[in-house]
């Protein structure tokens, strides 16, 4: 039976794994190393303390924020590709997904190298502040203050930014799909009836992007809403996200029935976040006739 | 003699040839910048005679002699490597299966399965590496001191898990394209269904296959959290040990590596481009019988 084989690999390797970690939730610690089920909720009422709704507010923000950085980062770069000759269309599509290949541990540490505070970025901003204060000397209203470099590293602004680094190719292919089906005449015809590209972007082209955009958004916000590596390794103290808080559980804490607990709220909260694109696609094509 | 010279207006862009606005231009730039900026910072620093990262003292590769003589890192790769293959090849079979399953079966549940499939490649990374964390621990604990490459069992286990529901996809996508009278044709010429399997089935799901492999490669690569979770003291992979490195100090000798690794993507990539060619000219459905068969004809 062919089917038979991956089945049972699913059965055994996936669902029962994350079976015993559903157990573990409705149970406590019980001595140093036993968990004993005894169907206890103090796990998720736990859950629910301010300190760790706040963690899950805040990651439900950072990944919000990171969704709307890419749109608004990718939905141009994408109608670029769109309208491309089809050659360059392959090396655009190429030069977003070539990042994407690499590993993901190495694309961090780059962007570590470039937003420390003697990094390329802040490197650049100095050389243009000493060029200015240089500029505003022979002026004669004397030179700038002091070059102070941004913190860009260890904080929450580091976490978005790398957020938006490691999940733009996730926006991008998908809006691509979606605005490489659209109907061209569309577009002319906004054009001709006298819109601007500002209008013709906004009423014609957004809206039929939509699908993209929708299911560009999910496929960004919900890895970026359980990553784990980029805050531990850009984020300061105060940027740990649900991720982190589980990890700490089951390693450093030693809650696993804890961790259990917030391990289900992330990936019920996930599936909450499909069930609600697919009840937003489902809506917009019986829309569309 | 001059030739009057007839100055063509020059061209107006039309209106859809977006690549020509400057606007667009500067954007792309933009994106481009964004994305590449850390990579190229990356790659000048590696080459760095320096032993901090900061300023750019002068050409050199002893960070790349270091690295190379890394045996810890080295092992790491090694590592790596052996789980990518080992997962891929196991990903591949059992993603091949399933997708030929869902493609050609009916059956009681099958919704529910095609959903069961679908979870792996939806449920947050670091729910599937507690999963394993707590699996190996309770259930199956891996033997500690097992001969190489058998000690990496419990990794390799766990990339499968989240790589063949990838493959299964892909090669479902791929038989939806099929036309299943040729292999009605094949049947009625004589074929057994083994056979049409092998010489008609196969050779159009190959490039599924390919693409399936090089996505499960990759994945299995690219992953951190789950292979934290599973991964002990002697069976370090090389995110988890690039990970310590840089928890520890930024070092020349990670940019050394990085170069190394990424020079490697690329050359796969541009293999993987040259052999499938061009991406978008193929989405043409071929028609006639699969090249492999043809070929199988005449020998």
């Amino acid at each position: 039976m062919t089917l038979g084989a991956p089945l049972f690999w699913l059965v055994v390797f996936f669902f029962a794994p994350l079976a015993i970690v559903w157990a573990y939730s409705f149970g406590e610690n019980d001595g140093l190393v036993r968990i004993s089920l005894t169907g206890t909720f103090q796990n998720y009422v736990r859950a629910l303390e301010p300190l760790y709704l706040e963690i899950f507010a805040k990651s439900a923000l950072i990944a919000g924020l990171t969704t709307l950085l890419c749109l608004v980062l990718g939905f141009p770069f994408a109608v670029a590709v769109t309208f491309a000759p089809r050659r360059l269309k392959v090396w655009l599509l190429l030069l977003v997904m070539l990042p994407f290949w690499t590993n993901l541990l190495i694309r961090t540490y780059a962007l570590i190298a470039v937003l420390r505070e003697e990094g390329v970025v802040n490197g650049g901003l100095e050389f243009l502040w000493s060029a200015g204060s240089a500029l505003s000397q022979s002026l004669g209203f004397g030179p700038l203050d002091e070059f102070k470099p941004l913190s860009l590293l260890y904080n929450n602004t580091a976490v978005v930014i790398g957020l938006v680094y490691i999940h733009l190719p996730f926006m991008v292919l998908p809006l691509y799909a979606a605005l490489d089906r659209l109907d061209r005449s569309l577009l002319e015809a906004s054009l001709d009836l006298g819109a601007g590209h500002a209008r013709t972007w906004l009423f014609i082209i957004v809206p039929l992007a939509a699908p993209g955009i929708l299911s560009g958004s999910l496929l960004t916000f919900i890895p970026a809403l359980g990553s784990y590596l980029t805050p531990d390794l850009l984020g300061g103290p105060d940027s740990q996200m649900i991720a982190n808080i589980i990890e700490r559980q089951f390693k450093r804490a030693n809650n696993w029935p804890f961790g259990a607990a917030l391990s289900f709220i992330l990936m019920y909260a996930t599936f909450i976040a499909i069930a609600l694109q697919a009840l937003a696609s489902g809506r917009r094509s019986k829309e569309t006739p | 003699m001059s030739a009057p010279v007839h100055r063509l207006p020059k061209e107006r862009p039309g209106p859809l040839e977006y690549l020509r606005a400057w606007p667009m231009k500067a954007w792309i730039f933009l994106v481009a910048l964004f994305l590449y900026l850390p990579l190229i910072t990356l790659v000048v620093f590696s080459f760095n005679d320096s032993r901090r990262t900061v300023v750019w003292e002068g050409f050199s590769l002893r960070h790349y002699a270091k690295a190379l003589n890394n045996d810890a890192l080295l092992e790491a790769l090694g590592n790596s490597l052996t789980i990518a293959a080992a997962s891929t090849a196991l990903s591949v079979i059992l993603g091949a299966l399933a997708g030929f399953a869902l493609w050609r079966f009916r059956f009681p549940g099958k919704p529910l399965v095609d959903g069961a499939l679908g979870l792996p490649i939806v449920v947050p990374e670091i729910c599937l590496g507690v999963g394993m964390l707590v699996f190996f621990a309770t259930v199956l604990p891996w033997p500690r001191g097992l001969v190489w490459p058998l000690n990496l069992g419990a990794i390799i286990i766990a990339h499968v898990s989240f790589s063949f529901p990838f493959v299964a996809v892909v090669v479902r996508a791929r038989m939806a394209s099929f036309n299943r009278e040729m292999e009605e044709a094949a049947r009625d010429l004589g074929a057994g269904e083994w056979r049409t399997i092998r010489d008609i089935v196969l050779p159009h799901m190959s490039p599924a296959l390919a693409a399936g492999a090089l996505l499960a490669f990759t994945l299995s690569l690219d992953d951190f959290v789950i292979t934290f979770f599973t991964s002990g003291p002697d069976t370090v992979t090389f995110p988890v040990k690039v990970y310590s490195m840089v928890r520890f100090s930024v070092t020349p000798e990670v940019n050394a590596v990085s170069t190394l690794l990424m020079a490697l993507t690329v050359l796969l990539t541009a293999l993987a481009l040259r052999a499938f060619g061009d991406p978008i000219a193929r989405t043409t459905p071929v028609t006639g019988l699969p090249k492999a068969s043809a070929q199988d004809d005449r020998s």
